[in-house]
């Protein structure tokens, strides 16, 4: 058998094996370049006191989790209970980013489900939210003590990521 | 109880499939007539199931029966009947059993048309046909079953998406399916004639108008789906290479490839294993895009919804069909080698230089779409390759392919001499560069895209017309109408899809250079004014439809003092599922199309107006058209007739019989 | 009522006729048309994150528009293409470019098609020069040929092929 006949077949099982794999891919999710950066600094009014702001060097020296939220997106219905449980934990302080929303039904989504977050900041019209890279709530960064942006988990939270990624490099941030 | 009965057929198609797949092999193997002659019965049996099959999967739908899963999503009471039919493929399940049904057809047709070819090989194609069939309605029955039943019922059903209620999915799909499919043909002759270790001239010969009309189809196909993405998504684009796109336009590359490459194996006897190759990857690439539409590995506005144990199913079928397939040729093709020598310049030498530079550019076409995979599976980011991309690979590639095509007919067969060519082609190829170049300073648009595919196409127009007269000028002294009647259709064919590249040519770079654009707020009477055309809007009228509402404009649209149009682009908004959805109004004119759409009322009685030209546009559906014209030529020639009555009454033909 | 309302109508129909064509030119929803063509030749190589495989261009989805704006903007402020391109790039990663930029992992991509079309006509070439220079008829093998003298041998002795029908 000629070996250049069985170019054809061996080029077939290298596509074979990379579609695969492929399978188990999401061509969907974006990773971001901003892991590993430091953390945009911003000035946003409060949700809770709008005359009052927040910026984000407000949380150095603590480790904490920025979580990009609406009170109109469907997925962050189910992080909700999660996200609250884990501010009775005490575990880490949640600070809120309300993407594009109307402060009305943002407090209202609060009252009803609870309010996870230590801060609630507004961005009213998604410019916060591109400086972060984000495109589709929730979204969550785990931002460290010195204000750089260590994860980025994209879309609901669930209680794997929470028990086997955040937390763990939360600890570790914390003891470093 | 259609939807059981349904069902019962599928699962007796599998049985006959199985059938049909194993016998006639095994009959093959041991030159046994009786298990051979069980192939024909098997698929037509297997056919008549899949139709059973597939007219219930309709009933269910024509009589909205929302117990069924599968219609409760895509469909609806007061979805147009015409819709609840073609709804029946608008989903991931339906368009399967079509794909199958379409298999089957193709199946049916070849017991039915190639009577006078020998026993045994069309007993192993008949076999070969029967596994992928297998393959297919296994894959549907287990894991993407049509008849799945919704309990409790839902009411009402969602609709089908309004995207797709559309005169284009009554015609896209089944064209474009009985193109991939029609490459199994083609497939199974490969893969029989590997099996039996022989190839030769009649091989190639009884392949041909199997792979010519799969092929006419598959262009049909893909131009109607340009063209309804031309007019559906409302912003005048008509090709973005999209995945699933691509999936189509790659077999199509190797397809056209493979064309070239029989002719040459009918009439020289040469590059039998680089045709078995291409009909094998022509119908691999066509099971590869079903994969890509399905598994969820890439992302496409066409895509199914997606599931990656469906992915898993269909990339084991592709390993299996795929995998034997090339483990077969890497087996036997060795000894395929051989057939008539032919010098560095020659006919045959241009057509291998064609197919090598048509498999490249497929190539890139397949690079460019999965490279973003290969990137995430090895962990080194996560990248988009798009239209920027294939516009810079793939002319460039296509460049030489079009230089060549109109070479290639002026050379003869075995060996030519360069500078006879060189003489009978300088002229015109002087003339295509001024001709190419003049026409871009003529319409102002000097870019090095403009005047290359100007420069092209008028190559292809001024050869063409050479070409033809010279064919004309073979029998002088007889009346011109008795020349042309001389003249085979094979070459008509051949004429008729090289011209159309060029006119194709032409539409592309006109488009691509004149395009304009604008969009306005408009109140009524207001107007305004683009490519030397006044719009004027006349407000915008509520209307009802039968399962959307609508705001329907009007827009007159005058040139000077005459009055072109009156354009009715309309917003609905499907009230099942609240989507909504625009609907385009064109003007479609010979050298341009006057293309108006409608978006949000941003005021009360102001509207945002799109408005769109497109110069030369219609060329490019023209230039599909002449292609498909071509190939439909090319598929009828007498000859194909006349040999396939003389294979079965002449000695030579009852001795092929036999072996 | 409404008889005597016409000509009070007519009167303020004539008298606004003159401002009536100025008001009947409807306007762009761009400000500024060149700037607005600049937005959309960028915009088409942009991909939209939350879409299925579209441009920010085409796309309707806020966060296309959302990001139509930003393009708009910094154009506007006097940024160029490049740092438009390396702003977004910067926050959305390379996902974000229709047009995949030219690193060592994308060498490949871009080369690929050029150097397997360069390989693919000089092996033609090669192999097209080597079959010139081949004989015409295949070779045999020692045992077609013993199988082909063994046919031509028994032929001879067998009827014409005619009246084997």
């Amino acid at each position: 058998m000629k070996t250049k006949f069985l170019a054809p077949l061996a080029i077939f099982v290298l596509l074979a094996g990379f579609l695969a794999y492929g399978l188990t891919l999401n061509p969907r999710e974006v990773p971001s370049p901003l892991v590993g950066k430091p953390a945009p600094e911003f000035t946003a009014p409060r949700l809770d006191a709008p005359e009052q702001s927040f910026r984000v060097s407000d949380m150095r020296g603590q480790v904490f989790l920025l979580n990009v939220w609406a009170s109109w997106c469907v997925s962050c219905r189910q992080e909700h209970p999660l996200l609250v449980q884990l501010s009775r934990q005490g575990v880490v302080p949640v600070v809120g980013l309300n993407y594009k929303d109307e402060r009305a039904a943002a407090l209202q989504w609060l009252r009803e489900g609870g309010d996870p977050y230590t801060t609630n900041v507004v961005d009213a019209d998604g410019r916060i939210g591109i400086e972060y890279g984000v495109y589709g709530t929730p979204e969550t960064f785990l931002i460290d003590q010195q204000g750089v942006i260590r994860y980025k988990h994209i879309g609901p939270m669930s209680p794997d990521v929470l028990r086997d990624v955040l937390l763990p490099k939360i600890a570790e941030l914390s003891r470093g | 109880m259609i939807a059981e009965l349904g069902h019962f057929a599928l699962i007796l198609a599998l049985v006959l499939a199985l059938v049909q797949a194993v016998v006639p092999m095994i009959g093959a193997r041991g030159n046994r007539m009786a298990l051979m002659a069980v192939g024909r019965p098997a698929a037509r049996g297997h056919f008549l199931f899949l139709l059973v099959a597939y007219v219930c999967l309709t009933w269910v739908f024509i009589q909205s029966d929302f117990s069924v899963q599968l219609a409760a999503s895509n469909s609806h009471s007061d979805t147009p009947l015409i819709y609840k039919i073609t709804g029946v493929w608008g989903n991931h399940e339906g368009s399967l059993l079509l794909w199958a049904l379409a298999l089957s057809g193709w199946t049916v047709a070849v017991t039915v048309f190639s009577r006078h070819l020998p026993e045994a090989f069309m007993a192993r194609v008949v076999g070969v046909l029967g596994w992928i069939s297998a393959g297919f309605v296994s894959f549907t029955l287990f894991t993407s079953n049509p008849f799945d039943r919704l309990l409790p019922a839902a009411a009402q059903g969602r609709d089908l998406n309004p995207l797709l209620q559309d005169p284009g999915m009554i015609i896209h799909p089944p064209l474009l399916y009985m193109g991939y499919v029609g490459f199994s043909v083609a497939f199974a002759f490969a893969i029989a004639a590997l099996l039996t270790g022989r190839l030769d001239a009649a091989w190639a010969r009884w392949s041909r108008p199997w792979t010519t009309v799969a092929w006419v189809f598959l262009t049909a196909g893909i131009a109607v789906g340009s063209g309804w993405a031309y007019y559906e998504l409302g912003w005048g684009g008509w090709w973005f290479w999209d995945p699933v796109e691509n999936a189509s336009f790659m077999p199509w590359l190797l397809g056209t490839a493979l064309i070239h490459s029989l002719a040459v194996t009918e009439k020289r006897g040469a590059f039998r294993s680089w045709t078995v190759l291409l009909a094998i990857g022509a119908f691999s690439l066509s099971l590869l895009g079903t994969f890509l539409v399905r598994s969820g590995v890439i992302t496409s506005v066409h895509a199914f919804a997606t599931d990656p144990a469906r992915g898993l199913y269909i990339l084991a079928l592709l390993v299996l069909v795929i995998g034997i397939s090339l483990g077969l040729f890497a087996w036997r093709a060795p000894k395929l080698s051989g057939g008539g020598s032919f010098a560095l310049l020659s006919r045959e030498s241009s057509l291998l230089g064609n197919n090598v530079l048509l498999a490249v550019a497929c190539f890139a076409v397949l690079l460019g779409t999965l490279y973003p995979l290969f990137l995430d599976a090895l962990n080194m980011g996560k990248i988009s390759v798009g239209p920027p991309y294939f516009e810079a690979t793939f002319v460039p590639l296509m460049t030489p392919v079009v230089i060549l095509m109109m070479i290639g007919p002026f050379v003869r067969w075995k060996g030519d001499d360069g500078a006879r060519l060189g003489r009978m082609l300088w002229l015109s190829a002087l003339a295509s560069v001024i001709a190419g170049g003049a026409v871009a300073v003529a319409i102002d648009h000097v870019t090095w895209r403009s005047v290359l595919g100007l420069t092209l196409a008028a190559w292809v127009l001024i050869a063409s017309v050479q070409l033809l007269r010279r064919r004309l000028g073979e029998r002088p002294g007889a009346p011109v109408i008795n020349r042309l009647r001389g003249i085979p259709a094979a070459w008509w064919g051949m004429w008729l899809a090289h011209l159309g590249i060029g006119v194709f040519v032409i539409g592309v770079t006109m488009v691509g250079s004149l395009e304009q654009d604008l969009d306005v707020k408009m109140r009524e009477g207001q107007t305004t004014e683009l490519a030397g055309y006044t719009f004027t809007f006349n407000g915008a009228q509520r209307f009802a439809g039968p399962n959307y509402d609508a705001e329907t404009a009007s827009v007159t649209v005058t040139r000077g003092d005459r009055r072109i149009a009156v354009l009715t682009p309309e917003k609905r908004v499907y009230r099942a599922q609240s989507m909504p959805m625009t609907e385009a109004s064109i003007d479609v004119g010979p050298l341009r199309d006057v293309y108006v759409s409608l978006g949000d009322q941003v005021e009360p009685g102001a509207w945002i107006v799109s408005l769109h030209f497109r110069p030369f546009i219609s060329w490019i559906w023209l230039g599909c058209i002449l292609m498909g014209l071509g190939g439909i030529f090319a598929a009828t020639d007498r000859r194909y007739r006349k040999l396939a009555e003389r294979d079965a009454t002449s000695p030579v033909g009852a001795a092929a019989q036999a072996g | 009522m409404v008889d005597h309302m016409r000509p009070v109508l007519a009167a303020l129909a004539l008298s606004l006729s003159a401002t009536a064509f100025a008001a009947g030119e409807a306007t762009p929803v761009a400000e500024d048309p060149a700037l607005e063509a600049r937005v959309i030749e960028l915009s088409q190589t942009l991909r939209c994150l939350v879409c299925q495989n579209e441009t920010i261009a085409a796309s309707r989805a806020p966060l296309a528009v959302d990001l139509r704006n930003q393009v708009r903007e910094q154009l506007a402020a006097g940024k160029s293409e490049e740092e438009v391109v390396d702003f977004l790039v910067g926050r959305y990663g390379d996902f974000v470019l229709y047009k995949p930029p030219f690193r060592a992992s994308t060498v490949l991509l871009w080369l690929g098609p050029g150097a397997l079309a360069i390989l693919g006509i000089g092996w033609l070439s090669l192999r097209l020069r080597r079959r010139a220079t081949e004989s015409d008829t295949p070779e045999l093998t020692a045992d077609q040929r013993t199988q082909a003298r063994q046919l031509l041998g028994e032929q001879d002795n067998e009827s014409p092929p005619e009246s084997r029908k």
